[in-house]
């Protein structure tokens, strides 16, 4: 393998350019197709300005709007497109075209914005906050998936462990309070995942079939027992919700403040989640034997590591963050439990983590990307565009697959990921 | 450290991998353990490394019995094993592979990798085997992956170290460097195990020789007085023909001729840079070099299993760069790949179903959209007889066979229709003495028949033995060109390591 990467090292071979070439060419015409949308869609039609508003009612510093002259903006970042696109033509730089991919995304979603907010006012902190918000059972599901994977266990599950996690967080909840209720949809989360763990593991079950088959028990199960026990005892279903608890002095910085540190116990929660995640899995014996297990089971056994109670021990973990983030739909946002309410997240935690990389950290920036998007369809909707917000929505999403694709390129899942280890 | 394996059998299912087994390992000796693959080796060393419970006899460490219930109780216990296949983590570095499982850490769980750095250090100095700690193990050569996997049971302080195929992977130049390691282990006064089916090498390191064969030990040799001859005769149980008649008639007109033949890999790095050779009619061209140099690639592009990035392809006087690989197929080209489990046979397929592979869309063995059955049949008993594919019978699941009559299998089915070249790719890679043999025969048959063979190999040995005429691949390109019958192995070794001849 070193030699060939040595011979291709080589450079100037045709062979080489042609492929080279080809990415900077679907690049160029990427960004000048871009900057042709938004001169052509967006340029034309907007006639005023759009306001940003900066702060909260309740800060403490406000800030002055932010007021965007709206048809300039839109052909600046046009112009600013059809120069990168022109650039990758002429320069070609395929080392930096990623880069420049990049900023021209950004750049197109700031137009859109812009487009979207004409002649109107926009709260752009109430919107970062919300991002922040929704990305957290995200961020839970693709570290709970993190966690799993890298020991190569496939979770397809989480969506179900999420959901059961939901469900006891809301019915421990409403009879014993917010704490306890987080704990017994831990408690659930780790036994769905210690069940996975059981299937996949000891009995060799095919991965995706019982992460599939969890996740239409626990459908079915939570959609039962809340038609037909919680809509009698609507007690077992009015949990407390965990209210934003603000960090003195941080949560006071304009902008900033509110949208990090004036959060719920769900999105501090997260984020420590995400820091002992990454403290466990790169610094610590237990994470390094883990990681073993999940490149490489055969070598860890050989060293007289048991492959199997390490995968037990993680996908377990695994089940309780996932169990966590289900808390957040009931203790964390609504206080109670409607059927099938994590909607997908589960499945959109599993895209986080592939972009994310497999890392803790890259699975929470993901899903901050897609809780942008989510949030973003949110207030469109109250902004009235021409367009049917439900379509609008889908341009985030497309956005995200581009820029992800063009900025991280090919992510590498652990090598044994999805193989059952079969001891003699 | 002395160890005694008293009657030890291992069974898996009905089959019997080891048969009451008897085997000494003593201190500062090096025993080299003789078998064909399948004969069982490795499954004893799995015994003896604690991975496998023997179902019936003991394990006695200086005369004391011990009972190992995973690998961890055998490292423990001072026995060390390099695996055939590296027990490495690929996208690990040097010094987490050799600390895994024996980690020295600070407070909270946390990985002291300054320590261990300095650990994997220290063993490197004091037994001269130079490597650098912070390497990741996937981008440094095969040679030094072995120095890693030598470290790792080091620095398990085992006394006892048993190197299962260490050799197989190995360019000859780092063969001769590996010797040098394992006998400065034996002056350390390790016990030591060499598991090969290599006479020559066990010949020239070991100092007593055990032979494995159907599981059984079948005889003892002494180094110093035994011959390959009679090793080979003990390992196969009878006697062994190692020669190759060399072609006699000069060789005929060009068939193929490969032409500025680029390739690139999966992640479009190139692969072969812009090479050119010629195949001509009744000549074996022998392509030498350390795997990975982009031979996988090249046959691929020459079967049409992988696109040809720039350059021609000519075959008996036809552009085929662009053929698809069904065509080239119908031209009368035959294809061994290098892995008959992943690219040669369907193993859940029966032998008859597998025997059609190549031609079961074409009459007589389908009309229409139905298959004919009978005719498959005829077929599939005609290649199990001719090319002595032991086989229970033709329903048989391909994947049930042995490594070597799977290999007859894929050889039969390639070679049994009346082709004019002949593109084998590792056409004996862990496959028996008398199967190889066999193969070997065929190959030179259809040499004699007037077919163009290109042989792809990283088995040195073979390339020598076939070749009218070897080129050597190194890092994508030709760079060493040899008559077969006047290279040496030296040359050839060196040529294969990158340094010029």
């Amino acid at each position: 393998m070193a030699a060939i990467e040595s011979a291709s090292s080589a450079g100037a071979h045709p062979a080489l350019d042609r492929a080279a070439r080809r990415q900077r060419l679907v690049t160029a015409w990427l960004l000048l197709g871009l900057a042709v949308f938004i001169a052509v869609v967006f340029g034309t039609g907007v006639t005023g300005s759009a306001t940003f508003r900066l702060t909260l009612p309740r800060d403490a510093v406000p800030l002055p709007n932010l007021v965007v002259p709206a048809a300039p903006f839109i052909y600046v970042v046009a112009g600013i497109l059809a120069f990168f696109g022109v650039r990758q033509f002429l320069r070609g730089g395929a080392r930096w075209s990623s880069l420049f991919l990049g900023i021209g995304l950004l750049l197109a979603v700031a137009a859109f914005l812009v487009w979207a907010a004409d002649g109107k006012s926009f709260s752009l902190t109430g919107m970062l906050e919300s991002t922040v918000v929704r990305a957290v059972p995200i961020a839970l599901g693709g570290l709970a998936g993190v966690l799993s994977e890298r020991v190569a266990v496939v979770n397809i599950g989480i969506e179900g462990m999420l959901l059961a996690g939901a469900f006891t967080g809301a019915v421990v909840g409403s009879l014993a309070g917010g704490v306890i209720g987080i704990a017994g949809a831990m408690l659930v989360g780790g036994l769905f995942g210690f069940i996975l763990g059981a299937l996949v593991i000891t009995y060799r079950v095919d991965q995706i079939i019982a992460g599939v088959a969890i996740n239409l028990f626990v459908l079915g199960m939570t959609s039962y027992l809340s038609s037909q026990v919680l809509t009698e005892y609507r007690e077992l279903n009015n949990a407390p919700v965990f209210r934003a608890w603000a960090i003195p002095f941080l949560s006071d910085i304009p902008v900033l403040g509110p949208v990090l540190f004036r959060q719920n116990l769900f999105v501090y929660g997260a984020v420590i989640m995400v820091i002992i995640a990454t403290y466990y899995l790169f610094h610590t014996r237990a994470g390094l034997r883990a990681r073993a297990v999940g490149e490489h089971p055969e070598a860890a056994d050989t060293l007289g590591i048991n492959v199997y109670r390490v995968r037990y021990i993680n996908v377990t973990i695994a089940g309780m963050v996932a169990g966590f983030g289900g808390a957040w739909f009931t203790l964390g946002s609504v206080g109670r439990f409607d059927e099938g309410m994590t909607g997908g997240r589960g499945f959109i935690g599993l895209a986080a983590m592939i972009f994310g990389r497999w890392h803790p950290v890259g699975a929470l920036m993901a899903a901050l990307v897609f809780g942008f998007a989510d949030s973003l369809q949110q207030k469109l909707a109250i902004l009235q565009t021409p367009i049917p917000s439900e379509f609008l929505a889908m341009a985030p999403y497309i956005a995200t697959i581009i820029l992800v694709a063009g900025l991280i390129g090919r992510a590498r899942a652990p090598a044994a990921d999805g193989k059952p280890y079969i001891k003699e | 450290m002395d160890i005694e394996l008293r009657g030890i059998t291992k069974r898996f299912g009905s089959v019997v991998a080891n048969s009451d087994v008897n085997l000494t390992i003593r201190a500062g000796e090096i025993l080299g353990l003789l078998g064909e693959n399948g004969a069982g080796k490795s499954t004893l060393m799995n015994v003896l490394s604690g991975l496998y419970r023997p179902d019936e006899g003991q394990i006695l460490i200086d005369g004391k019995p011990v009972n190992f219930r995973g690998a961890g109780d055998a490292i423990r216990a001072g026995i060390g094993m390099v695996h055939q296949h590296f027990m490495l983590v690929p996208v690990f570095t040097v010094a987490e592979n050799v600390v895994l499982g024996v980690e020295p850490v600070k407070a909270l769980d946390r990985l002291d990798m300054k320590t261990a750095r300095a650990q994997v250090r220290a063993i490197s100095t004091e037994h001269g085997l130079e490597v650098d700690p912070d390497a990741i193990i996937e981008e440094i050569p095969v040679g030094l992956q072995q120095r890693v996997e030598i470290i790792k049971v080091l620095f398990r302080s085992a006394n006892a170290i048993i190197f299962d195929e260490p050799t197989a992977v190995l360019t000859p130049q780092e063969v001769i460097e590996f010797f040098g390691i394992i006998k400065s282990l034996r002056e350390a006064g390790k016990a030591l195990v060499f598991i090969t089916h290599k006479l020559g090498e066990v010949l020239e390191v070991a100092d007593r020789i055990s032979v494995l064969r159907a599981g059984k030990i079948v005889g003892e040799g002494d180094p110093r007085t035994a011959t390959s001859a009679d090793l080979a005769e003990m390992m196969v149980g009878r006697p062994v023909r190692f020669a190759v008649e060399r072609r006699t008639s000069p060789p005929g007109g060009p068939l193929l001729e490969v032409k500025n033949f680029t390739v690139l890999n999966e992640r479009d790095e190139i692969a072969v840079a812009g090479i050119d050779f010629t195949v001509r009619e009744g000549e074996v061209v022998g392509i030498a070099g350390v795997q990975g140099n982009g031979q996988t690639e090249l046959v691929e592009a020459l079967t049409g299993l992988r696109p040809t990035a720039a350059g021609t392809l000519t075959f008996a006087g036809e552009d085929i760069t662009q053929a698809s690989t069904r065509e080239r197929h119908r031209k009368l080209i035959a294809h061994i790949p290098e892995d008959r489990q992943r690219s040669g046979l369907i193993t859940d397929f029966s032998v008859a179903e597998n025997s059609v592979l190549d031609s079961y869309y074409a009459p007589p063995f389908s009309a229409g959209i139905s298959m004919r059955w009978p005719e498959v049949y005829r077929e599939s008993a005609k290649i199990v007889e001719d090319f002595d594919v032991r086989t229970a019978s033709i329903h048989t699941h391909a994947g049930n066979l042995s490594g070597g009559n799977q290999q007859k299998l894929v050889v039969g089915r390639e070679m049994s229709r009346d082709t004019k070249l002949l593109i084998a790719a590792q056409p004996t890679r862990g496959i028996d003495v008398g199967s190889i043999e066999y193969i070997h025969e065929r190959i030179v048959k259809a040499r004699d028949e007037g077919d163009g063979i290109l042989i792809v190999s990283t088995e040195l040995d073979e390339v020598m033995s076939l070749s009218d005429r070897i080129l050597v691949m190194y890092r994508g390109r030709i760079v060493a060109e040899f008559d077969g019958a006047t290279a040496t192995v030296k040359d050839v070794g060196l040529a294969m390591a990158g340094m010029k001849a």
